[in-house]
C-alpha cells in the first residue's frame, strides 16, 4: 500500500505541474482516502461518487493507480479535447457516472444511486466523498436528512476535513463547530480518523455500521505530504513553479 | 390537470422502473397514486435540491423518476441540480411543475410560473410538453416517457370549452379555422381564446393553432400552418410566459430561420405585474392582453 501511495502522489504531483493545473492541495488531502478506498475497502457491487469535484486528479490518478485509466489517457489532463477534465465532465469515463464540481451535488446524487439499488434490490454500497467547506451549501444538509430519513445504509459519507476551503479557514468562513457531532445529530454513526492511516481507513470502512448510514470523518492535511503546501490556504489554486515541483517530488519520494 | 395526471401514473405505477417524488406537495390529488405505488413514491420534504440530485441518482440506477412540485419551486430553486445532474446527463428524469403562467393566481408572484420553459430551454437535451386541455396529459405522459430523456411538463387549469372535442395530442394541432389571422397559442390559454374566436363569423374567424412541444423543431413546422399564415398575412402567438425564452421568440427564430415569415407579427406574452399587484389568474391575464376579449380586440383591428 505504501508503494501504491507513494506512486500515485508523484504521479499525481507530475500530472498537476504538466498541466499547470491548482488544486493541488485538496486533491493531496483526499488521495489516501480515495486510494485505500478503492485498493482495499471497494468490492464489485459499490460504487464511488465525488462529490468535491476539484479532486478530479486525485481520482483519475486512482483510478490509474488500479489500472482502469491508460498512462496516455492521464496524459490528457487539462488538454484540449481531454475526458479529464478539471472537474469530472459528463459522459467522460465510465467509472466516473457524473459531472461535478458545483460542490453540494454529490450527496444527492449518491441517495438516489442507492435508493435505487434498494428499489431494485440490487447489492452494493455508495461511497461519497465530500469536502469539509462544501457543507456551506444548503443542498447537503437536505441530502443528510434524506439519508438519514430513509435510512439508507448503503451511502458511506466519506469528508475530507482538512479545515481549509477557497478564500479562508472553515472556521473561519463559515464555522461549523464539529462536523462529527452534527452528523450525528442528523442520526448518522459517525467515525473519525486520521485521513492519512490507511490502515485505520481500512478498518473503519471495513467494519459494517449498525442500523444507521455511516460517516467517516477523516482529519487531514491540506497539501499532505509536501511540506511547503501543508495546511497553506494559497494551495487550494496555485500552479507549482518547476522549482517547487521538484521538492515536492524529492519530499513525495521520501514519504 | 393534477387529476388527470395521477390517473395516468396509477397506470404506470408497478412498472419495474417507476418511481415519484414530490416536494412535499400533491394533498388532495396524489394520494391515489401514493396509495398504488407504495415505496415507489416518495415524499421528499420541502428539499427541491435534493429532490432533484436523487432522482438524477434514481435515473443512473435505471429507474424512470417523476419528480413533482408548484412549478417554480421545481425550475428556479432546483435549476442548477436539473442543469448539472440531468440534463448534462441526458438522464430520463420527469419533471412536473403544476402551475404554469399566473395559474397560482393570487397565491402571489412567487407561486407564478411565467419564465419556466424560457429557462428550461436553454438547457441540453431537455423537451418541454405543454398540455393545452387535460385530455392531452395522459399522452403527453405517453410521449415524454417514450422519450426517455429530460422532460419538463407545464400543467394548468383546463379551459376545454364544452363540446369541443380535443384532437390527438401533437407538437402542432390546428383546431379552428377561418379566414381571419394565424394566432397559435400555448397551453390552456388556448380553450378561452377558442370559445371566443369560434362564434365569429368565418370572415373573422381566426385559424388557431396550439403549440404543445418545446423546443421549436423547424422540420416539423407543419406545411399547412405556414400556408394558414401566409394566406391571412398575419401572424398572432399568445403565450403565457414572458417575452424572453418564449414560444413567440422561437417562432419568429425558426421562420425567419426558415424564411418563411408572415407578413405582420404580434406577439401577446405575460408582462410581468405591470400594476404590482395581484390577483386571479384572469386579473393577470388582462394586465398583459392575454385573455380571450383582448384577443378579440386584437383581431377585429387585423385588417
Amino acid at each position: 500500500m505504501k508503494e501504491i501511495l507513494r506512486k500515485a502522489r508523484l504521479r499525481l504531483l507530475k500530472m498537476h505541474f504538466e498541466s499547470g493545473v491548482g488544486h493541488i492541495g485538496g486533491n493531496l488531502s483526499a488521495l489516501d482516502l480515495l486510494l485505500t478506498l478503492h485498493h482495499r475497502v471497494m468490492a464489485g457491487d459499490d460504487q464511488f461518487i465525488l462529490s468535491k469535484g476539484h479532486a478530479a486528479g486525485a481520482l483519475y490518478v486512482t483510478l490509474w493507480s488500479l489500472g482502469l485509466l491508460a498512462e496516455e489517457q492521464l496524459a490528457t489532463f487539462h488538454k484540449d479535447g481531454t475526458k479529464l477534465g478539471g472537474h469530472p465532465v459528463p459522459h467522460g469515463i465510465p467509472e466516473i457516472p457524473f459531472a461535478v464540481g458545483s460542490l453540494g451535488h454529490g450527496l444527492g446524487l449518491a441517495a438516489g444511486l442507492a435508493l435505487g439499488k434498494n428499489l431494485r434490490g440490487q447489492p452494493g454500497r455508495v461511497f461519497c466523498l465530500l469536502s469539509d467547506g462544501e457543507w456551506n451549501e444548503g443542498s447537503n444538509w437536505e441530502s443528510l436528512m434524506f439519508i438519514a430519513h430513509h435510512r439508507l445504509r448503503e451511502v458511506v459519507l466519506l469528508v475530507d476535513l482538512n479545515g481549509l476551503q477557497g478564500f479562508g479557514a472553515t472556521a473561519e468562513v463559515a464555522n461549523l463547530g464539529s462536523l462529527a457531532n452534527k452528523l450525528k445529530e442528523f442520526g448518522l454513526e459517525v467515525r473519525e480518523v486520521d485521513g492519512h492511516n490507511t490502515d485505520a481507513i481500512e478498518q473503519a470502512l471495513k467494519t459494517p455500521p449498525t442500523d444507521r448510514p455511516m460517516a467517516l470523518v477523516a482529519r487531514t492535511i491540506k497539501g499532505h505530504g509536501v511540506s511547503f503546501m501543508e495546511n497553506k490556504l494559497e494551495w487550494h489554486y496555485l500552479p507549482m513553479t518547476a522549482e517547487q515541483y521538484q521538492m515536492a517530488v524529492e519530499e513525495a519520494n521520501r514519504l | 390537470m393534477r387529476t388527470i395526471l395521477t390517473r395516468t401514473l396509477v397506470s404506470y405505477a408497478r412498472e419495474s422502473d417507476f418511481v415519484f417524488l414530490t416536494g412535499d406537495l400533491g394533498f388532495m390529488a396524489l394520494e391515489p397514486l401514493r396509495e398504488v405505488a407504495k415505496e415507489r413514491f416518495i415524499n421528499a420534504g420541502i428539499a427541491e435540491q435534493n429532490m432533484v440530485s436523487v432522482a438524477a441518482g434514481l435515473a443512473t440506477a435505471g429507474l424512470r423518476p417523476w419528480v413533482y412540485s408548484i412549478a417554480p419551486f421545481l425550475y428556479a430553486r432546483a435549476f442548477e441540480q436539473i442543469r448539472n445532474d440531468v440534463c448534462l446527463h441526458n438522464l430520463p428524469v420527469f419533471l412536473v411543475g403544476n402551475g404554469g403562467g399566473y395559474a397560482y393566481g393570487v397565491m402571489g408572484p412567487t407561486h407564478h410560473a411565467i419564465e419556466d420553459y424560457g429557462a428550461l430551454l436553454g438547457l441540453p437535451n431537455l423537451t418541454v410538453q405543454i398540455p393545452a386541455f387535460a385530455a392531452d396529459v395522459p399522452q403527453a405522459v405517453l410521449r415524454l416517457m417514450a422519450a426517455a430523456r429530460p422532460a419538463y411538463l407545464r400543467l394548468g387549469r383546463d379551459e376545454k370549452p364544452e363540446n369541443f372535442v380535443v384532437p390527438p395530442y401533437a407538437p402542432w394541432r390546428r383546431i379552428l379555422s377561418g379566414q381571419g389571422a394565424t394566432v397559435v397559442v400555448v397551453g390552456p390559454l388556448a380553450g378561452g381564446i377558442l370559445a371566443a374566436a369560434q362564434v365569429l363569423p368565418e370572415s373573422q374567424r381566426p385559424t388557431l393553432w396550439v403549440l404543445s412541444e418545446l423546443p421549436i423543431v423547424n422540420a416539423e413546422i407543419p406545411a399547412t400552418f405556414i400556408a394558414d399564415f401566409q394566406q391571412s398575412g398575419h401572424l398572432i402567438v399568445v403565450e403565457e410566459h414572458v417575452v424572453q425564452g418564449g414560444a413567440g421568440a422561437a417562432l419568429a427564430h425558426a421562420l425567419l430561420c426558415t424564411q418563411t415569415t408572415p407578413r405582420r407579427f404580434t406577439h401577446r406574452f405575460a408582462r410581468g405585474y405591470p400594476s404590482g399587484r395581484t390577483g386571479s389568474q384572469v386579473f393577470h391575464r388582462e394586465e398583459c392582453g392575454l385573455d380571450p376579449a383582448s384577443i378579440l380586440r386584437l383581431l377585429s383591428n387585423t385588417p
